[in-house]
């Protein structure tokens, strides 16, 4: 059941309006800097650091309890690590300024028009989380490169570039964006097959081509599309409209790419890691990730790399292999594997919100006094610097992530049926496999 | 929705609901003391994982071996400090039955909010209902959606 929201006035004046986006950006832009200037020059103790405090815990407790799952890409679009390169990329802040960019503008390689490079990029960032997530200075580090590495790429590549493919944030929430209740497509797809000059992708004095390189006509899912608006506002037939739908309406038409199908076993292979590594209490694991550069962090490295790249997908494809031969497929292993991955999206994402409940709620005091306290140099803006850590509300902790555990493999059971009635295969090994991980992260959480 | 999928979708609530909240026999240990004494260093407890009996009265003592660290019990909130080369004693009765984190309440390093332990006040029933009530939501839909494809003639 779709409900079309652009439908209210109100709601698309201000989703076409430049000046409601710009203003939470520009909100954004200012947190994310402050984040940075934090990191180098405030107290190198993290929980006591506001770069720490607010992306790790704040930013991250938004994005994957709230943003992602209900607004799917909506975080993309007032995300901030894009702005300074593009205004840089168009010559312009606001309305298009009529005339073509002064940079490179180069097509991005078809080679690498996938999301290999941000499976590759989030790999990295994970490889290095214990470090990034509790040193302030190597947060601002990672920032600072992502802002920069966006501004080099919108000088050298045409729109958006590093969102749409390098970006490690940008990957996953396109993947779990597929779930979201909310998404932005056209009315009636013949208006797009009759319209000329596609101002939606090609820009107009009214706003810019896609900056996410879609072509709104032919969009069936959400995972590349930043709900950035343009569309909205370049559409001279109005034709573009914002709906919310059911949760997982995307996931009914399953993937048939391996890239993706990888970022699924990414996503639910370092949320088991993450939460006997940063949960659990095994000292020795947290030091091993910790300790870069030693023999025991190339050990978790190397188990870290196995895991999600080997065991994982090799226990699936074993899992995938029998509903074939118990349906007699006659359909590729291949194109199973990739249908039946997209049922991991569900299961993937409650793995991560049953992980981040934890790690949210027992971290959250510490919101209140960096708040207060933003650099660790003894501030007390608003009164708050002093209230003590405590976790709060660990009582339905458990409660809460066992239903988030098991409503996510009820999901996912739903889920890959719809993708064994696409490829004729029986989709119960796949809900075996994804009971025993699901076991696998009650042991851990639990 | 057809009724006798509403039937079965209601009867699976309601054996998720007997999944969590029926009572299980309780096998009565009589209380006593238990006296742990855990060492605390940069970013572990050892021992971390503590198994004690419901009623226990349970002593921690936290040596410290190199900054100050804390103990803190989620769902008792006490808690304890312990100076290096000190032992700091912390004692409560295990009158809640579960599985309780505990935690470094003194920031001590970079890990410090991931320096974590387990107390096991008996057997851990939680982990179990829940993994019953996950084996539950597996099969909801096979039962009650079974047109799972067919097998295609060779």
């Amino acid at each position: 059941m779709h409900y079309e929201l652009t439908r209210f006035p109100l709601v698309k004046a201000l989703l076409k309006n430049r000046w409601p986006q710009m203003l939470v950006w520009l909100v954004m832009l200012a947190g994310f800097l402050f984040a940075i200037l934090s990191g180098f020059f405030g107290t190198p103790v993290g929980n006591r650091n506001f770069g720490i405090v607010f992306v790790w815990i704040a930013w991250w407790a938004v994005l994957i309890l709230v943003a992602v799952p209900f607004f799917g890409r909506g975080w993309c679009s007032v995300c901030p690590i894009p702005l300074p390169g593009e205004w840089l990329q168009r010559g312009a802040i606001m309305n298009p300024p009529g005339n073509k960019p002064k940079w490179y503008n180069l097509r991005w390689p078809n080679k690498l028009r996938n999301i290999w490079l941000q499976n590759l990029t989030f790999t990295l960032v994970a490889l290095f989380s214990s470090v990034i997530l509790t040193t302030p200075k190597v947060t601002a580090i990672v920032l600072a490169a992502m802002i920069f590495l966006a501004i080099g790429m919108s000088m050298v590549f045409e729109r958006r570039t590093f969102c749409r493919y390098i970006c490690p944030v940008s990957g996953f929430i396109g993947l779990y964006a597929q779930a979201a209740p909310l998404e932005l497509r056209v009315k009636d797809k013949q208006v797009c097959l009759t319209c000329k000059d596609k101002p939606c992708y090609n820009g107009s004095p009214a706003g810019y081509g896609c900056p996410w390189d879609v072509f709104p006509g032919g969009l069936t899912k959400n995972t590349y599309c930043g709900l950035c608006m343009e569309c909205l506002r370049t559409c001279p037939y109005e034709n573009i409209a914002v709906n919310t739908r059911p949760f997982s309406d995307d996931l009914a038409k399953p993937s048939t790419r391996m890239d993706e199908a990888f970022k699924a076993f990414i996503m639910l292979g370092a949320a088991m890691i993450y939460a006997g590594e940063f949960l659990g209490p095994w000292g020795s694991l947290k030091l091993a990730a910790y300790s870069v550069g030693s023999i025991s962090w190339f050990g978790y490295l190397v188990a870290f790399l196995v895991f999600i790249f080997g065991l994982l997908p090799a226990l699936f494809l074993g899992a995938v292999w029998i509903g074939n031969k118990l349906s007699q497929a006659t359909a590729a292993l291949k194109k199973s594997f990739t249908a039946f991955a997209t049922s991991l999206v569900p299961l993937g994402l409650m793995f991560w919100v049953a992980f981040s409940l934890s790690f949210v709620l027992t971290n959250a005091a510490y919101i209140f006094s960096s708040l207060s306290d933003p650099f660790g140099w003894g501030w007390n803006l608003f009164g708050t610097a002093a209230i003590p850590w405590q976790p709060i509300l660990t009582t339905i902790l458990l409660p809460l992530q066992t239903l988030a555990l098991a409503g996510g493999l009820l999901w996912t059971a739903s889920t890959a049926r719809k993708a064994g009635s696409e490829v004729k295969v029986s989709p119960v090994p796949v809900i075996v496999f994804s009971t025993a991980a699901t076991v696998a992260m009650l042991g851990l959480l639990l | 929705m057809s009724k006798k999928k509403w039937i079965f979708g209601v009867l699976f609530v309601m054996a998720g609901a007997v999944i969590v909240f029926a009572p299980l026999p309780v096998r009565a240990t009589p209380p006593t003391l238990r006296t742990f004494r855990i060492e605390a260093s940069q970013f572990a407890y050892t021992p971390a994982v503590l198994a004690v009996n419901p009623g226990d009265t349970v002593t921690i003592e936290l040596v410290s071996t190199d900054v100050v660290h804390g103990l803190y019990l989620d769902g008792y909130g006490v808690s304890v400090t312990a100076d290096p080369g000190q032992t700091a004693r912390l004692t409560f009765i295990a009158d809640k039955s579960g599985s309780f984190r505990f935690r470094c309440n003194v920031t001590c390093g970079a890990l410090h909010p991931f320096m974590i332990g387990k107390l096991q006040v008996g057997p851990n029933t939680w982990l179990w209902r829940a993994i019953v009530l996950t084996i539950l939501a597996a099969l909801v839909i096979p039962i009650l959606r079974p047109n799972l494809p067919r097998a295609r003639a060779g």
